[in-house]
């Protein structure tokens, strides 16, 4: 036989390997094990979300309604105290037809003068993740668009890509403007980036958004957009909905019943 | 080299002068912060993990903890003697540590560290100097 040496040096080179893939294997099964969610935490693909525009209307008509807002910006220390549209942060708001969905016209139809829950919306396929250098915003497994405040640096690329405008930057220490520290959650610091996060410290939890379960009129609708028989699918298959800008192709996943 | 002798006295004197704190600590260790255990902590008996653990790792724990939460989605973790604690620096470590200024604090400053931890976690109000035993 030729080449035995050579053959017998490339079987034992083989054979070390499996001295490696041991503790290589001990690591990862120990890591993963350790690590788990709650039993009663809602488990989604898709998180999606469907606005009433008209229940919402209803009820801002009758008592200049903002509860949604408020328990948004209450169960995520948003300081709400800082004045002025500059440097103000927010994570839900209201707006008008014709800033929601610019382009789309609607003059003298009744939705000219409909109220417009905007927040973000968690798209498919979104440009703030794209541009972020840190990866500090993901697209998390079910769906939800995340912000890892530990790693945002604060350049704002993500603000200037998104089209929503649903992300605000701390130009300040945002503490001294927060009416009530909720100590459950966490603030943010001076230079970093928020917006809406579906609320998914309360879904690791069993809870809807703050907001779903905040409004009154039951007009928002909260639910897994992958699953075919989740009630935002429903409703979005019973009626006639609208997102906003989807000629820019980033998918939104918040529709508008309208 | 002119003035050679003076020069060299003069740094002898300038690097004794500027090296003064190494040269007065070699030998003697600076005595060790006195960390406070909440009558909580102290009826625990062990944190999450042993305690030689903890004071040689909570920051590696601290640091996988935050990205098992925002990244895996991942809130409970096993620990090694199978008990389930949330992972949360707020609501579980500063539970049974709610004295930061007596137990996080006193030894971070003695190593001179400084975590930004707390620019966005919040300390429980009321809690910073209660039960102290």
């Amino acid at each position: 036989m030729k080449n035995t040496r050579r053959d017998f040096l490339k079987a034992a080179g083989l054979c070390s390997l499996g001295l490696f893939s041991k503790p290589v294997k001990d690591a990862f099964a120990q890591d993963e094990s350790a690590y788990s969610r709650r039993p009663e935490a809602l488990v989604g693909k898709r998180w999606g979300m469907a606005v009433d525009v008209k229940k919402c209307a209803e009820k801002v008509e009758k008592d200049q309604c903002k509860d949604c807002i408020a328990a948004c910006h209450v169960a995520h220390n948003v300081p709400t105290n800082i004045e002025g549209p500059k440097e103000e942060i927010k994570w839900i708001w209201r707006t008008t037809y014709e800033h929601a969905f610019p382009g789309l016209d609607a003059k003298y139809t009744h939705l000219e003068d409909l109220p417009f829950v905007v927040l973000c919306n968690h798209c498919d396929n979104p440009p703030c993740v794209r541009v972020c250098p840190t990866k500090a915003t993901f697209v998390a497994k079910d769906g939800i668009v995340m912000m890892d405040f530990h790693r945002c640096i604060g350049c704002r690329y993500c603000m200037a890509a998104c089209p929503f405008g649903s992300r605000s930057f701390n130009f300040k220490d945002p503490r001294p403007f927060i009416p009530e520290i909720r100590t459950e959650f966490p603030t943010r610091m001076r230079g970093v980036v928020e917006k809406c996060n579906f609320c998914a410290e309360r879904l690791a939890e069993g809870l809807l958004p703050a907001c779903v379960d905040a409004c009154k009129a039951k007009a928002l609708i909260f639910g897994d957009l992958a699953d075919p028989d989740s009630e935002v699918r429903q409703v979005i298959r019973e009626n006639y909905t609208i997102r906003r800008k989807v000629y820019l192709g980033t998918q939104p996943s918040v529709f508008y019943v309208i | 080299m002119y003035n050679t002798g003076k020069i060299i006295i003069g740094l002898v004197i300038f690097v004794g002068l500027i090296g003064y704190p190494i040269w007065s600590s070699i030998g003697t260790p600076s005595p060790q912060p006195e960390l406070v255990l909440t009558a909580k902590a102290k009826a625990a008996k062990e944190c999450i993990e042993s305690t030689e653990f903890m004071k040689a790792s909570h920051m590696k724990v601290v640091d996988e903890w935050r990205n098992k939460v925002v990244r895996e989605k991942d809130r409970i973790y096993t620990a090694s003697n199978g008990k389930e604690y949330v992972m949360s620096l707020t609501n579980t470590c500063l539970d049974c540590h709610s004295n930061k200024d007596t137990f996080c604090d006193r030894c971070h400053n003695w190593a001179s560290v400084r975590p930004y931890c707390w620019d966005c976690h919040n300390v429980p109000k009321g809690k910073e100097n209660e039960e102290h035993s």
